[in-house]
């Protein structure tokens, strides 16, 4: 097995431990972080064939191919596996690459944790999905789980709660190492204020994590002893009250949101300043927006719940308090944008995908300030405008800026540059099948279609066809992400160290492209 | 985790590598059982801020009975009253409303009852356990005689009606036109040992 301590000393060959071993003992960060990648890329094909099936049913009013009970199931799993299986362990997985490389750290802080943390997801995600093949079929309460609707669930409800929990150990274990990693193992010289935004944003990310995921399992473990073990925390019968787990649920939910979106924040952070050709303007503001968003992210959490019946005051304490989120959302918009001023732009891949991060995210963050305003929150509560709204920031938002972060980093964890025309092609079909996809939501959802519902009314017909066609372009268009991806992996052209410009800033540009498999084993100088 | 080989902490000394992360781990590790612990935490404080900002109690004065009530009935006022009948967790009883919705006058008393029957094969105590929606007019229902007040001892498959005398309240506020009081009915295990 690859012992990460023969490595801290002598032996400086660039040796690779080989088979299957590399893989199942791994405690290179580099080799984690392609599994955590190639993993999330792995859910987000499956994720997305489900959105398929939903657009699909969709398609057309009245029950076409799939029994409502099946529908739910795959709205549900869809989020979880989006989330929980997509998103975030791409987000690990960038960390476990970049945060190393860009504070000059030979390895992540716990090398042997980084193993477990990621062996843990396929297990999580095999309880979660083998629940499609038991007796009542997959969990379909929505990813939310509120009671007392979760715990009618058949067999699929303590695989579920068992499945959250590991994805929970999961993405702790990775917090800590993230932590760990950038708070000690810094090159000289590296001071916190020095530290690259990608990392400051998955620093506070991290601390997002550890306080918000424990929270979540202790909220599905009371689900699970009100269903086995006779408690009432939910059940109004015994005493206790359903709203309530909606409050701790969302406690954990809507940091949870911020734990999406802001290392897409870091990552776009990066990809701006240098296609610009220009240092990232207001540095420290990027970094106090970021803390501050992450502070509110705490005391937010019942705009998800306006309509359960809460004190006038409530309603007021939170609408204003999700407003101010804006604030330090639109310094990081205006410093992207003033980045870009007068800045000496290319449009290569991972630029176009950050700008349309850019444009896309605002939108779904305006859809976001909408949803705050607690009285016109009452008529879209639970419609397709709130499904429009939480695409618009998951998909063109963080989803985007992950391959933008692929798009720019590959060529240097590979050492070849992809193919150009085929990250283009991707983009542009992506982009504009995105919008087709989910822009048509904000009017179906305006016009009163509820969300989680396998049918409608025949006046959303046109809107949902417009949307499923968009839908089945953008599952398509991400056949080309896998193409170019592999194509780029084995069969581009050789990538030089710098890549993209000979000014390029970061400490991961000063290695070799591809990066060594051993890295910083000596801790380079900061000036 | 605390023994996982480090592979060179940037540090100056190099004896100092190999434990130089655990303190910064065992924080961690505590604020994540910190979070923990919070998660259930926030049951009792939940029910403390709703007490506080009076978000209305369910539970408000609906098991005791009012010692007297004056009848002063609006006439030019209908609320509707729903009536809803649980059996949660293992108890195996046909409990139901007499009368499904009521249309009353508030500060007129009225009375309904409840049917329950015992299929559990065994002769059990029982006890009502009542709950008003919406909670924050918990208070402007008022019983004077409820079969929930009390345990109800049951024979092998006794069945009976049992009564109900409510009045709401003249002070409920205008825009409240319909009240739901719903009842689950559980075994007493403690009571049903008593009695034999």
């Amino acid at each position: 097995m690859a012992h990460a301590d023969s490595l801290a000393h002598d032996d400086h060959h660039d040796h690779k431990p080989h088979g299957i071993g590399r893989w199942l003992f791994a405690t290179n960060h580099k080799d984690i972080g392609t599994m955590y990648l190639v993993f999330a890329l792995a859910m987000f094909l499956l994720g997305g064939f489900m959105a398929m099936l939903i657009r699909l049913e969709l398609f057309k009013p009245g029950l076409q191919f799939f029994d409502p009970g099946f529908y739910n199931s795959l709205v549900t799993s869809h989020a979880l596996v989006m989330i929980f299986g997509g998103v975030m362990p791409a987000f690990v997985g960038l960390a476990n690459w970049m945060v190393p490389l860009q504070i000059g750290a030979p390895d992540m802080a716990l090398p042997r944790m980084n193993n477990y943390s990621f062996w843990i997801l396929p297990f999580a995600f095999t309880l979660l999905l083998s629940s499609f093949f038991t007796a009542g079929g997959g969990p379909a309460g929505g990813w939310t789980l509120y009671p007392p609707l979760s715990l009618q669930a058949g067999t699929s409800f303590p695989l579920t709660i068992f499945a959250i929990h590991l994805m929970g150990a999961s993405s702790i274990m990775g917090a800590i190492n993230v932590i760990v990693t950038i708070l000690n193992m810094r090159a000289p010289g590296m001071t916190l204020l020095r530290l690259p935004l990608f990392c400051w944003t998955w620093l506070i990310t991290a601390y997002l994590l550890i306080a918000v995921m424990p929270v979540l399992a202790g909220a599905v473990t009371m689900l699970l002893t009100d269903h086995y073990f006779g408690t009432s925390f939910f059940n109004p019968a015994g005493g206790g009250d359903p709203v309530m787990f909606q409050h701790i649920f969302w406690f954990f939910g809507h940091p949870e949101v911020y734990i999406l979106i802001l290392p897409a924040f870091g990552i776009v952070s990066e990809i701006i300043p240098t296609f610009s050709r220009k240092p990232l303007f207001g540095y420290d503001a990027m970094v106090y927006a970021t803390a501050s968003i992450a502070f509110l992210s705490f005391i937010v959490w019942a705009h998800h719940m306006f309509t359960v019946g809460m004190p006038l005051a409530g309603q007021m304490f939170f609408m204003m308090s999700t407003m101010l989120i804006a604030v330090p959302t639109g310094v990081k918009v205006f410093n992207w944008t003033t980045t870009m001023w007068r800045g000496s732009l290319s449009f290569e891949p991972p630029m176009l995908f950050a700008l349309a991060f850019l444009f896309l995210f605002s939108i779904g963050g305006f859809s976001g300030l909408m949803l705050a305003i607690a009285p016109a929150d009452y008529q879209y509560q639970d419609t397709y405008f709130v499904v429009a709204h939480f695409h618009y920031v998951l998909v063109p938002g963080a989803v985007f800026a992950i391959m933008a972060g692929v798009y720019y980093w590959l060529p240097k964890w590979t050492g070849r540059m992809y193919s150009m025309a085929l990250a283009k092609w991707h983009f542009w079909l992506s982009t504009i099948s995105v919008n087709v996809l989910f822009f048509p939501q904000h009017f179906l959802g305006l016009a009163g279609m509820p969300r989680r519902i396998p049918d409608y009314s025949v006046q959303f017909t046109d809107w949902n066809m417009v949307s499923s066609i968009g839908g089945f372009a953008f599952g398509v268009s991400q056949l080309l992400f896998v193409a170019a991806i592999i194509h780029g992996v084995w069969y581009g052209k050789p990538a030089t160290a710098k890549v993209w410009d000979a000014g390029v800033h970061g400490l991961e540009w000063t290695l070799p492209s591809p990066a060594p498999y051993h890295s910083f084993e000596e801790a380079p100088e900061i000036h | 985790m605390a023994d996982d080989d480090l592979p060179g902490v940037n540090a100056e000394a190099p004896g100092a590598k190999r434990h130089a992360h655990r303190p910064l781990v065992l924080r961690l590790a505590l604020f994540t059982l910190g979070s923990f612990a919070f998660g259930f935490a926030l049951v009792p404080l939940y029910s403390v801020l709703c007490q506080v900002w009076d978000t209305g109690n369910r539970w408000y004065g609906t098991q005791t009975a009012v010692a007297s009530v004056i009848e002063r009935p609006d006439p030019d006022r209908l609320v509707t009253v729903e009536f809803i009948a649980n059996v949660p967790g293992a108890g195996d009883w046909e409990f139901r409303p007499h009368v499904t919705t009521m249309a009353v006058h508030p500060g007129k008393l009225y009375e309904t009852t409840f049917y329950a029957r015992n299929l559990t094969g065994l002769a059990v105590v029982a006890q009502a356990v009542p709950s008003i929606a919406p909670a924050s007019i918990a208070r402007y229902f008022r019983k004077t005689e409820c079969f929930c007040f009390r345990p109800q001892p049951f024979a092998i498959g006794e069945g009976r009606d049992m009564a109900i005398r409510f009045i709401i309240d003249r002070d409920l506020p205008a825009d409240f036109d319909r009240v739901t009081l719903a009842y689950s009915f559980f075994d007493l295990p403690q009571a049903t040992t008593a009695a034999r």
